[in-house]
């Protein structure tokens, strides 16, 4: 990438350099001796020239809209449009939630993202003895259709777009808001928003299981069918690597298993839909975590939208340009944060958020500064959201594209980044593919390992967690309000899911759950079946409990 | 001298498991035999294989907010079984305002975010002495 | 002790496992309770399973409760795995294939951990074997983590036993141990969607035809059967050849009962535990005497200054203690 000229003016000064670092570090030894990132990445000293002299500008980096894409997507950044200010949120009932939406966007924020509770997330009801006790706790509880009509009233379904954080019942929860779209008036062919119906990292680390692999995938590529048809501006899949690494796994796992994740997809949208690769790869979308570790995250980023690029053309021959394009949301890493100190959270999100919009996001949610301890207040909500506003509006870093482009730090941390992924993606696809890998529990025990690794660091304190392993308060005593949801939301929502099954018609639901069973079982996509139940107010147990019977029910194999 | 049985489990419907995965590899280090049982697991579930186990501890694990309800019905059932010298401990996202329910219920220690890890296997040393 | 083989045989579950602890534990004295239970034992079909790891062992083994369970047998498991050698704790995690009957009370799942014995299945899981039986359970399956001579030793505890093997994973038939292959009376194909499973099947196949399984002396043969399970990716279709294959291992019992082999798989082990507990109550006390008084330590300053021999030693001490 460089000349020859420059390449000779460099040698002699780095080595200057080099040498006069090796004098100070004999009179003054560094503070330590591994400089890590928080994946445990070497990183050097000092970046020159040399170190990226082997890339090639035109076909490695050029400029933002060209292939491939590593200065992002679109060619006027974020003068074009700011990321959206996307924030996760859910809690008790939908009127509850409701209100907090309505409270978020006067605040600013610029799109909705739902936070279901775990009855919902696993596809039970409320009256489920196993969702006893969970009713409400981490996000709001829907039953049926009557709730969704009140988690979205005043919401303009045609105005604003939501995203939802559900995955075995995604079908379920996607009939609604088209169902509630259509009570609203709005067309199909306009409501746009996302459903993360992502269900191969929930084998490897969110777990919110429900049927084995194989049927699981099929429904997926049955929401993509249904949404390249009838709803082209859904993204019907958000491949995500927020969860993985939540569960503990390095950048470069996060990395490799989201885009082999996304990999996997693609084949079976292809192989068993008939589906041409241009027809859908526009709405598939990712979703990544932004993590402490500023420069790695930023790395990470990047080298994402440059692989997606070069698997979209190369593995699957991608004609269209925008099935190239790598669309994420993020998020900031909620287990960087601490219950220790929690008011340092804010800075926390602060800089991962910086580096979220730094590696060039189209969406971003930032955590509260109550995370590791409560559902957010209000107050600790907005202050997640001023700091993207701040971001935007303040700091100037969204004048120019993908800033950091250039320095030789950040390109030769962004090609590491790519080679590592690279290594998973190949080891991966000779293992079979990732449902393959899964089984035979590969990315588990990675991340497994990883996240004991950790937590051994943390105890040696080998790495720093400041509150918790440095700079300790001895009898610290949290003072935030802690948000809290009520037993009688539980009661709450019984009442009204028994209301709701006694008012509708029993036997229409009965037919239109029938009719879905016999969907399933002949291999037709669901989505049409689906969005009839909802309708007649079928409950997301009563659609889930046809996909246990027909596909069966997965059992963890609990790999660690 | 006994060895240290313990039941790691995750009740409710929680599947955050990276905490539990870590601590059943730790006490595996600590010389502790760990029956981990992964989650998704009912309280009555959790109750019986304690039981069939004849573990000394049983550790919950959990983060979404159910612990009000999963952490004193594990507890109670044991009471119930004639089982309640098993030793039962929590941890997870546990609001400090909720845990004097949980040690009223007969939970005996609870740990909560930025633990060490060697801390809980001291506290089991020190209060899990399986009779000789 | 006493009090708790009372317990057992009652059929107390937690007087069962705690009777196991105590064997695992070796706490003096167990051998009490065992006193007490072992003519109680011997009515239930020991059933072995075992296979490298990775096999799928435990999640065979819990469509197999299942399949007992529907034709109303209890079932007790004994699930074997392996002590860190660095440590001297291990992670028990069979049981977490077999959940889905944690509540059933047919059911009695017990997690052991090798501690350490290498040579075999410990002593302490031969005896729990015992203790399942005599707390009731009609068909008593021991599931033993596919590593070092174990795999082999269960021969020596089963009177069923199954050796199961996956395509693909190395399970080239050159590259597994002889001993394995010579204790088969049934061979399972698992994950038998995999690539190789043919080959595997016919491979598995020549070896059954000419191997011996050791019950000579029998006019009827039993012929060792390879089966294939399908991939529990397909739910309905691995419970249907799960199901198949526990009518073969009731099949093999009945075999067994009609030639009147079934007290022959054991005969090995019961001379064991004999010789144990011949050892126990004849030499272990007498060493423990010469031990405590002492002249342990002055026999073997004896033969450190080559003043005699050992074997002239023992005799003498023979002399003292054997009444002919």
């Amino acid at each position: 990438m460089f000349t020859k000229e420059l390449l000779d003016q460099n040698d002699p000064l780095r080595k200057k350099w080099e040498d006069e670092v090796k004098r100070s570090v004999a009179k003054h030894a560094d503070q330590k001796e591994n400089w890590t990132t928080v994946s445990d990445l070497d990183i050097k000293r000092i970046y020159g020239p040399d170190d990226v002299k082997n890339m090639d500008f035109a076909n490695d980096i050029a400029y933002p809209g060209q292939f491939p894409f590593l200065r992002g997507n679109q060619p006027t950044g974020y003068r074009g449009k700011y990321w959206t200010f996307r924030m996760f949120s859910g809690m008790g009932t939908a009127v509850e939630t409701n209100e907090r939406w309505h409270y978020l966007l006067s605040t600013g924020q610029t799109g909705l993202s739902t936070a279901f509770d775990f009855p919902t997330l696993m596809g039970y009801d409320t009256d489920s003895p196993k969702a006893r006790g969970e009713c409400g706790k981490c996000g709001v509880a829907i039953d049926t259709l009557d709730d969704f009509n009140d988690l979205i009233k005043g919401i303009p379904l045609d105005k604003i777009s939501t995203s939802m954080t559900i995955n075995p019942p995604a079908t379920v929860l996607w009939a609604m808001y088209c169902a509630a779209a259509e009570r609203q008036g709005v067309p199909l062919n306009t409501i746009s928003g996302t459903i993360q119906n992502d269900i191969l990292k929930e084998f490897i680390a969110q777990k919110t299981l429900m049927c084995p692999p194989e049927p699981s995938v099929k429904l997926i590529s049955d929401t993509i069918e249904f949404g390249t048809k009838y709803v082209p501006k859904w993204n019907t899949i958000s491949i995500s690597g927020y969860h993985i690494r939540e569960a503990g796994s390095t950048a470069a796992q996060e990395l490799a298993f989201t885009l082999r994740d996304g990999i996997e997809y693609v084949e079976d949208a292809i192989n068993r839909k008939g589906l041409q690769v241009d027809q859908f790869a526009s709405r598939l979308s990712f979703f990544f975590n932004s993590h402490i570790d500023f420069f790695e995250e930023i790395a990470k980023l990047r080298a994402a939208r440059r692989i997606w690029a070069k698997v979209m053309r190369d593995r699957f021959g991608a004609k269209d340009p925008r099935s190239c394009w790598m669309r994420f949301h993020t998020q900031t890493a909620g287990c960087s944060l601490t219950a220790q100190q929690p008011y340092n959270n804010v800075i926390r999100t602060a800089v991962e958020a910086l580096a979220a919009v730094l590696g060039g996001t189209q969406s971003l949610h930032t955590n509260s500064l109550d995370e590791v301890l409560c559902l957010p207040s209000e107050h600790a909500v907005q202050i997640a959201v001023r700091t993207q506003q701040i971001l935007a509006e303040e700091t100037g870093v969204a004048n120019t594209i993908d800033p950091l482009a250039g320095s030789y730090f950040v390109e030769s941390l962004t090609n590491e980044m790519e080679e590592k992924a690279w290594e998973y993606i190949h080891k991966i696809d000779d293992m079979g593919g990732m449902i393959a890998a899964i089984e035979k529990g590969y990315p588990q025990m990675e991340i497994s390992d990883a996240a004991y690794k950790f937590q051994r660091q943390i105890d040696a304190q080998e790495k720093t967690m400041i509150g918790v392993n440095k700079y300790v308060e001895a009898n610290e005593k949290v003072d935030i309000p802690m948000v809290a949801i009520d037993e009688a939301v539980e009661e709450q929502q019984l009442k009204r899911l028994a209301e709701v099954k006694r008012k509708r018609d029993n036997r229409k639901v009965k037919e239109c759950l029938k009719d879905l069973a016999g969907a399933c079982k002949k291999g037709d996509n669901v989505m049409p079946y689906c969005i009839e139940a909802v309708k007649s107010y079928a409950t997301v147990q009563e659609i889930c409990d046809v996909y246990r019977e027909v596909y069966g029910e997965y059992r963890d194999p609990g790999i660690f | 001298m006994r060895k240290i049985r313990v039941l790691l489990a995750k009740p409710g419907l929680d599947g955050h498991d990276r905490g539990a995965k870590v601590l059943a590899r730790c006490f595996r280090d600590a010389g502790f035999e760990v029956i981990y049982t992964g989650c998704h697991q009912t309280s009555e579930q959790i109750a019986a294989i304690a039981i069939q186990e004849d573990v000394d501890l049983v550790g919950l694990s959990c983060l979404s907010g159910a612990h009000k309800y999963l952490f004193p019905e594990v507890a109670r059932l044991l009471q119930e079984r004639d089982a309640e010298d098993i030793i039962v401990i929590g941890g997870g996202i546990i609001p400090e305002q909720d845990m004097p329910a949980l040690y009223e219920a007969g939970l005996k220690a609870i740990f909560t975010p930025g633990t060490k890890l060697d801390a809980i296997v001291e506290w089991i040393n020190t209060n899990v002495k399986p009779e000789a | 002790m006493e009090e708790l083989s009372k317990r057992v045989l009652a059929g107390d579950i937690r007087a069962a496992s705690r009777l196991i602890r105590n064997l695992e534990d070796q706490i003096p004295d167990t051998y009490v309770a065992i006193k007490e239970l072992f003519t109680a034992t011997g009515n239930s079909h020991i059933v072995g399973i075992t296979g490298a790891p990775g096999a799928g062992k435990s999640t065979l083994i819990d469509e197999l409760i299942a399949a007992y369970r529907k034709k109303e047998k209890t079932v007790g498991v004994l699930a074997v795995d392996p002590t860190s050698p660095f440590t001297g704790g291990a992670i028990l995690g069979d049981r977490i294939r077999m959940l889905r009957h944690a509540e059933d009370s047919g059911v009695f799942v017990r997690s052991l951990a090798t501690r350490g014995s290498m040579g075999g299945l410990s002593k302490a899981v031969g005896e729990a074997i015992h203790v399942v039986e005599a707390s009731g359970k009609e068909k008593v399956i021991v599931e033993t983590c596919g590593v070092g001579q174990q795999e082999v030793d269960i021969i020596n505890h089963a009177h069923t036993v199954v050796v199961v093997l996956v395509p693909g994973m190395g399970d080239d038939v050159q590259a597994i141990k002889a001993g394995l292959m010579e204790i088969a009376d049934i061979f399972v194909i698992n994950k038998a969607d995999r690539d190789g499973a043919n080959k595997l099947y016919q491979e598995l196949l020549n070896i059954a035809s000419l191997s011996r399984n050791g019950d000579t002396a029998s006019s009827e043969q039993w012929t060792i059967p390879v089966m294939k399970v399908e991939s529990i990716a397909e739910p309905l279709k691995f419970a249907e050849s799960v199901n198949l294959l526990c009518d073969k291992i009731e099949e093999h019992y009945q075999y067994l009962v009609k030639s009147k082999l079934l007290s022959n798989r054991l005969r090995r082990k019961t001379t064991a535990e004999l010789n144990e507990a011949l050892w126990g109550s004849i030499l272990q006390p007498i060493l423990q005497e010469l031990n405590d008084g002492g002249e342990m330590e002055s026999m073997v300053e004896k033969l450190v200054n080559k003043e005699i021999d050992p074997y002239t030693l023992a005799e003498q001490v023979a002399q003292r203690y054997v009444k002919k």
